[in-house]
């Protein structure tokens, strides 16, 4: 617990003249939940992605798991087969049904064989809760349903740390609960995970600590009930009157 | 009565469905076809120009096919230098599809013919000598490729961006991800178009008699200089030449329905 297995220095990302990230440094501990609250365009998004080298840093150093991502020549696969990534518009892949949706990386990354694979398939599947659905389509699956599916995608490449990107946004609002009890599960199981979202019953259960952003710097960090009930900034004060409503 | 209703609507939009899917209109080309074939066939005329003609039949369509394959195999890869953020590997297949699809057709197999062909077979010495039919077969094939570039890179850039994030953070590399995710979503959605462009090639194949190769075409004239019967020469090429394209026609309708996404 003691050693970040993340560790963000001085990261920035401009697009042209739009500095997204302008700043950041961030430790994450081993097995720890943080969340990344903040506007849109705050750039949490952004960091989240630079963490798994979606998006390539401008400057500063990113280092998951002892591997310094930002060098020259790094291998950006070896990076990805250990951080699972978890989209806000699920990107299930379509043409395939969930069961081959959840193998394809393992056979194909982790090249496993097609027994073993398809046993942990199943697995995850009956762990997010819908063992059922393993040979229907995606498009056949409700919003719920397909975020869990893509959960458990991630979750087969046995990553170390997982991101989530606004998981929850794009769902309605009776289906983010199914959701947030499989990251509540993750996240008592001991599973390092950095999440983008502004679901504040999930970052009072499971988050330890939670960064505020906004315009692409960190305003300020603190437990969840610290940060939402007593925040010290004028800017989270503001933004958390606008989200609690 | 509520369930009646829609019982009776149900049936009424699988029937709708049901002429939509099976190609009904082709009863009344068939039957338009079996009249002119019965009255062809029993027309002794006729039936020395089909016996005349036949044989092109072959080669029109391993021309086709060959043509086909190979211009599929071009396209994919100059549609995948189409998206590529590589500058030189963009530049190269831009080159290919600007130049290639700026020639006509009959440019391009005279070019395969009588200048590319004897120029590879004087630089290797009379080893690689292409037979003609070869020759014609990889004009076709290189021209045709310049076109299904273009849709391969149309299927290619209509697949959502988060299919590529989503593969690539699974440590996916990026010609894997486009093996196994794009692509397969890719190339279903142009499935119509590469489907055209197989029924125009076997159309173009007749350019190949330019270049004195024995084809539906080509046979056809040789019958119809040989005994001046053109009304009856073109008609039976003008048939076999339909004939091909409803049953490519059908493969294709067929393929289509085999390949879509649930």
């Amino acid at each position: 617990m003691s050693e970040p297995i993340i560790q963000i220095r001085n990261l920035r990302k401009y697009f042209g003249h739009v500095h997204a990230v302008n700043g950041v440094s961030l430790d994450v501990m081993f097995g720890e939940v943080l969340m990344v609250i903040g506007p849109s365009g705050s750039g949490k998004s952004t960091l989240l992605r630079c963490i798994n080298e979606l998006e390539k840093p401008t400057t500063g150093t990113i280092i998951v798991d002892g591997m310094d991502t930002t060098a020259k020549g790094f291998d950006v696969n070896q990076l990805r087969a250990e951080v699972g990534m978890v989209f806000q518009s699920f990107n299930l892949f379509p043409h395939l049904t969930v069961l081959q949706n959840i193998l394809l990386a393992q056979r194909v990354v982790r090249k496993r064989d097609e027994k073993e694979a398809e046993s942990i398939s199943r697995d995850l599947l009956e762990k997010v809760g819908i063992p059922e659905k393993a040979d229907v389509y995606p498009s056949q699956l409700s919003g719920g349903q397909q975020q869990r599916v893509a959960i458990a995608r991630a979750l087969a490449m046995q990553p170390k740390i997982m991101l989530f990107d606004e998981p929850t946004s794009a769902l309605d609002p009776e289906m983010i609960k199914e959701v947030l009890d499989v990251m509540l599960d993750l996240a008592r199981e001991g599973m390092t995970m950095v999440v983008v979202s502004h679901e504040m019953g999930f970052a009072r259960a499971a988050a330890r600590r939670v960064v505020f952003m906004d315009n692409g710097v960190i305003v300020e960090e603190a437990a969840p009930d610290v940060l939402f009930t007593n925040p010290s900034h004028e800017r989270t004060k503001l933004f958390l009157s606008k989200i609690l409503h | 009565m509520i369930d009646e209703e829609q019982t009776d609507f149900e049936e009424r939009r699988t029937l709708s469905d049901f002429l939509r899917e099976v190609p009904w209109w082709g009863v009344i080309v068939a039957g338009v076809g079996i009249y002119v074939l019965i009255s062809m066939l029993t027309n002794v005329l006729y039936i020395e120009a089909f016996k005349a003609i036949l044989p092109g039949i072959r080669i029109t369509l391993e021309v086709t096919f060959l043509a086909y394959l190979l211009a599929l195999i071009l396209g994919l890869i100059a549609g995948m230098l189409r998206v590529s953020r590589n500058p030189v590997l963009y530049a190269l297949g831009t080159l290919y599809v600007e130049v290639i699809r700026g020639l006509p057709m009959l440019v391009i197999i005279l070019y395969a013919g009588f200048v590319i062909g004897p120029a590879i077979r004087d630089a290797t010495h009379k080893v690689v000598d292409l037979p003609m039919l070869s020759r014609a077969i990889v004009g076709l094939g290189i021209g045709y490729g310049a076109y299904l570039a273009e849709v391969y890179r149309a299927g290619i850039e209509s697949v959502h961006g988060g299919q590529m994030e989503a593969a690539r953070s699974l440590g996916m590399s990026y010609l894997e991800a486009m093996r196994f995710v794009i692509l397969p979503q890719a190339i279903r959605r142009v499935l119509p178009p590469l489907g055209n462009n197989f029924i125009a090639l076997l159309k173009d194949t007749s350019l190949v008699s330019v270049v004195a190769i024995p084809d539906l075409l080509q046979m056809g004239r040789l019958f119809i200089s040989r005994t001046f019967r053109a009304f009856e020469g073109y008609n039976s090429v003008a048939v076999l030449y339909l004939l091909m394209t409803f049953l490519l026609s059908a493969l294709v309708r067929y393929v289509e329905r085999r390949w879509r996404i649930p």
